[in-house]
């Protein structure tokens, strides 16, 4: 049977879930809830994430929440993301407080060059990935192309962006699923 | 006040933010750099690199952004308004999603919203590289990186490393 986690072992938990990953902490938070601590099968975890990354915003913190919520309601709803961010927050306040001192000195300014060109093509890398995995390419791949113009090219606002695209491509995805 | 600007601004970007916090870096761009004068292009480029190198969710980015724009009452407004309004939406569907999940319509959506955030990451990589300036070798770094990262399963710390290393050389 799993346990019952109170409020201190939820902040805890995700606490060392927050501190454990590196660009992007999900695959964190399946292992500690469902193969660690297993207080949720992995069903239940695929269930839940669902809306998570149905909605927008940061999917690892939306986990949190319904996880929290799920064991000890509201507080737990509060303390799971808090718990999650706490620890990194602290830490890149740090950094902060050190690439102000530092920021300009030459050495400083030339590694963090180096980290966004790697980051750089590690987003392109990302970019590709999720573009593989897009069924109906033919159908949708042009929306991917659509915001690129859009939002790198003509510097149009997110937002309105978004909802157009999301009224047609979603439309599109509406009008495939009927086909079938 | 910055810090409640600040919260404003990042609070309806976060009814956008479909693909996480990194979908958002051309928007933040927008706002932060282009829009309001807050930072500029090499601040902005310094912090996206930071937040790659420091562990926890991608969401800190916006940390480090409120941090330079507002102190720490702006770190604060800023992670709270990219948290905040989805967490409370989600607190209260989480119970109700059973009952839409698989729907049509809401299908539809997840699919349809892919391919638009595939487009915001791509624009989002482009906006990081115009706004460092890279030369040829930092191209030649970025493209190294998309081929191992895809070919490999190297983890991502050895990317960074690599690249903190090259960068204090001086060679990018």
């Amino acid at each position: 049977m799993p346990s019952r986690p109170d409020l201190r072992a939820l902040f805890l938990a995700f606490s060392s879930v927050g501190l454990s990953g590196f660009g992007g902490v999900l695959p964190f938070a399946r292992r500690m809830l469902v193969d660690e601590r297993r207080w949720m099968s992995g069903e239940e975890f695929n269930a839940q994430l669902g809306l998570c990354q149905f909605l927008p915003g940061p999917n690892v913190v939306n986990l949190a929440v319904v996880v929290g919520k799920r064991y000890q309601g509201a507080l737990g709803a509060i303390v799971a993301p808090v718990g999650l961010l706490a620890g990194p927050f602290a830490i890149v306040l740090l950094l902060a407080l050190l690439y102000d001192a530092y920021g300009s000195l030459p050495l400083a300014q030339g590694m963090l060059r180096g980290i966004a060109a790697v980051g750089c093509g590690l987003l392109f890398a990302m970019a590709w990935r999720m573009g593989a995995a897009i069924k109906d390419k033919p159908w949708f791949l042009p929306f991917t192309a659509l915001v690129v113009v859009a939002i790198a090219g003509l510097r149009w606002p997110m937002p309105a962006v978004m909802i157009a695209g999301l009224l047609l491509s979603g439309g599109v995805a509406y009008w495939l699923l009927g086909r079938k | 006040m910055i810090a409640l600007e600040l919260f404003i601004e990042f609070a309806l970007l976060s009814f956008v933010a479909f693909g996480g916090a990194t979908a958002l870096l051309p928007e933040m761009h927008r706002v932060v750099v282009e829009h309001h004068h807050w930072l500029d292009d090499t601040t902005f480029t310094h912090l996206y690199a930071i937040a790659q190198a420091a562990p926890g969710p991608n969401v800190l980015v916006v940390t480090l952004i409120g941090w330079e724009i507002g102190g720490l009452l702006g770190a604060l407004a800023a992670t709270l308004a990219m948290c905040l309004p989805m967490s409370v939406l989600i607190y209260l569907l989480i119970d109700r999603w059973e009952s839409f999940a698989g729907k049509r319509w809401q299908k539809a959506i997840s699919i349809g919203v892919a391919p638009l955030a595939v487009g915001l990451i791509f624009s989002g990589a482009t906006l990081i590289a115009q706004a460092a300036q890279f030369g040829w070798a930092a191209w030649l770094l970025v493209a190294a990186t998309v081929v191992a990262n895809l070919r490999t399963k190297l983890h991502p710390l050895w990317f960074i490393g690599v690249g903190a290393a090259l960068g204090l050389l001086g060679l990018v």
